[in-house]
């Protein structure tokens, strides 16, 4: 079983919801990445997602685009992403990480080499914002045979027809995208995301996760007791770049408070 | 030559095209597909693009033989297709109009666009006065300082003018904020994007839609001149006007085609946009093409002279036809697109774009080498007057 259906397994024993945090690798600066990594866990993180900064992130807001661009201007590289992830595993061996990113990244390093490499350090999946599944075989092939899980998104605009494929490409779990938009936007509409989950869920037995839109404990406990996952990403990204040198201990502590919320519904029958 | 049909139905041209985009576009690009699928052969949609190509825009667009410019060069004859005297002077309108009447179809009351130099902005602006249409253009910070006054045309045809200040604040940068906009506003907004790259249907509808240049063409040079070119010339940033040109003589295979890059400073100097010379295959803007980038995957900021060139990638299209073989692709520097700016200007009276000087810049070079009943034909996509400023500047004048 890989890491991130063992994590899921076990909160579901616990009648839980997952936490998954999201941060920029290496923003706002290299050193802090492995520290801020564990101190997510600390906080309350079931699963990292771990951004690949790239020069051109469409799908992002401007709280990850100025992220990205710090990593940036500090040369971070796909490799280097991949090697704080092996440096973390040093030390923590049960939260999976993910990678999320763009493809260019990927296809510069060569996908094959990509797998090998993430396998190698110890990463657990990725998310590869620009590979729709129409474009992905390839990389879950790959990544499948690692036993490393290919995490797809999926819109309030999928149709059916799509959650079908994708329920069926995609492993780990599935992040549905609660908001038209980009990431850091708007607010959510719990009602109605509990309305697409339920939907998703006719279609797959992958837990779902949902972001976009997040930013404090009481929409992550609302969003909580309807999806498996509650990701958060632009707020967290906000408060590492607001706390300088800070910014392990506020990011634990805006996480373990947001942790406390959502285990305030936890299912006893469950547990 | 096998019968030439690409894209396939995901949009790819052998290993490029296809949709390389976020999930959350993906559902609009359906939408688009099947509009485009269901109007694209629909006798009413035809009619009325012909309608406004022939009544709004001016074409034909004719064929001109440059004949003192090719007295001074002593071998082939070259002749111009006239796209610079289109309305708003250049080919960027013919595109335009076609996915204005798509939007209209589709019920979008709202467009918006991204822009370099700002024709395709200043396209998209007119366009959208003529049909009522709320417009909002996106453009790097850097290209609104250095494009004041097509700033201000498409603020006067009623455009919003929306200054990106993101990553290099340049062309690519507002083609990110455009998509931004496009899937925050998927219900009301059409994105109309200037070039054949993007995801697909976007590189074959902005190609079907700019074959009118090819078409026209194929029909004027038999009549002028008794035969088709030797080679057709054209312009290659993001690839537009030259997919234009080129599409129809694919199949002609006695017809070189040729695309000119932008090679700035020079290949060697590193300063160049010329991604189908220098680049590597990747993935940017919903597609998989040659790209200028650096050994980790990251997009590199370009150089040229001539803004509408200044892009990192190039239409998927071009990808393959230059793996295939069938066109050829080739650079000059800035210098010899200056050279080749003046040079029509005294010679033949026409201010040629920057863009499309490059093109005339590659054809002064092969002329000299061929034979009087030799014919090259140079696709000069748009004029010059937006240049001015650029080319004063270079010759130390300040107005």
């Amino acid at each position: 079983m890989s890491r991130i259906a063992a994590a899921f397994e076990q909160l579901k024993a616990q009648g839980r919801k997952a936490l998954i945090p999201f941060i920029t690798a290496g923003d706002p600066h290299p050193a802090m990445t492995v520290p801020l990594m564990h101190a997510l866990v600390a906080g309350g993180a079931d699963v990292i997602e771990l951004g690949v900064p790239f020069s051109d992130p469409m799908a992002d807001g401007p709280v990850i685009q100025r992220a990205s661009e710090r990593a940036l201007a500090q040369g971070v590289t796909l490799k280097q992403v991949i090697d704080f992830t092996e440096e973390f595993r040093k030390t923590n061996q049960h939260t999976p990480v993910v990678l999320m990113g763009y493809a260019n990244p990927i296809e510069a390093m060569g996908m094959e080499q990509f797998a090998n490499r993430a396998k190698a350090a110890g990463v657990d999946g990725a998310l590869v914002v620009d590979y729709p599944p129409e474009e992905a075989k390839k990389l879950v092939q790959l990544l499948d045979a690692r036993a490393l899980d290919t995490i797809f998104l999926l819109s309030p605009t999928t149709r059916d027809a799509r959650l079908r494929q994708v329920g069926e490409l995609g492993r780990g779990y599935l992040y549905y995208v609660s908001l038209k938009g980009v990431t850091g936007a708007g607010n959510i509409d719990v009602a109605e995301v509990a309305q697409r989950v339920n939907h998703i869920r006719t279609f797959t037995g992958l837990p779902v996760g949902v972001g976009f839109g997040i930013r404090d404990a009481e929409s992550a406990r609302r969003v909580a007791e309807v999806a498996d996952a509650v990701v958060i990403g632009s707020r967290l990204v906000q408060e590492i770049i607001d706390a300088g040198n800070d910014a392990p201990a506020r990011v634990q502590a805006l996480l373990a408070g947001i942790r406390g919320a959502m285990d305030s519904i936890v299912d006893t029958k469950a547990a | 030559m096998q019968m030439y049909d690409l894209p396939d139905r995901l949009g790819h041209f052998g290993p490029y095209g296809g949709v390389f985009v976020a999930e959350t576009l993906i559902d609009a690009l359906d939408e688009l597909r099947e509009a485009y699928e269901k109007y694209q052969h629909d006798p009413e949609f035809k009619k009325e693009f012909a309608y406004e190509l022939k009544h709004y825009v001016g074409r034909p667009s004719p064929v001109y033989h440059a004949k003192r410019w090719s007295a001074h060069f002593g071998g082939a004859q070259v002749y111009l297709k006239r796209e610079d005297l289109n309305h708003t002077g250049a080919h960027k309108i013919n595109n335009v109009i076609g996915q204005a009447m798509l939007a209209k179809r589709m019920g979008k009351p709202r467009v918006i666009a991204e822009t370099g130099a700002g024709q395709h902005g200043v396209a998209t602006a007119t366009i959208a006065a003529r049909y009522g249409m709320e417009c909002v253009v996106y453009m790097g910070s850097e290209d609104v300082r250095r494009q004041a006054q097509n700033v201000y045309r498409m603020k006067l045809l009623g455009a919003t003018v929306v200054p990106v200040e993101s990553g290099s604040r340049t062309l690519k940068d507002a083609l990110n904020e455009a998509m931004r906009d496009w899937v925050t506003n998927i219900e009301n907004t059409y994105y109309i994007i200037g070039t054949v790259a993007g995801p697909h249907p976007y590189p074959m509808m902005v190609r079907d839609f700019q074959s009118v240049i090819g078409l026209e063409a194929l029909e004027q040079m038999p009549e002028m001149t008794g035969r088709q070119p030797d080679a057709v010339i054209a312009c290659v940033g993001g690839g537009s006007n030259a997919m234009g040109i080129f599409h129809p003589y694919i199949e002609h295979e006695q017809v070189r085609l040729i695309g000119v890059e932008a090679a700035g400073f020079g290949l060697e100097s590193g300063k160049h946009a010329a991604t189908l010379m220098a680049g590597k295959p990747g993935v940017l803007h919903g597609n998989r093409t040659y790209l200028l980038q650096d050994e980790n995957g990251q997009i590199v900021e370009t150089h040229s002279i001539s803004a509408g060139l200044d892009y990192p990638g190039v239409g998927p299209e071009h990808a393959y036809l230059k793996d295939s073989g069938r066109a050829e692709y080739v650079a000059v520097t800035d210098d010899e697109a200056l050279q080749a700016f003046h040079d029509l200007c005294r010679l033949e009276g026409i201010i040629p774009a920057l863009e499309s000087s490059h093109a005339l810049a590659y054809a002064s070079k092969m002329a000299p080498r061929m034979k009087p009943d030799q014919i090259l034909l140079v696709n000069l996509s748009g004029r010059g007057d937006k240049d001015m400023h650029t080319v004063a500047e270079k010759s130390g004048i300040k107005f």
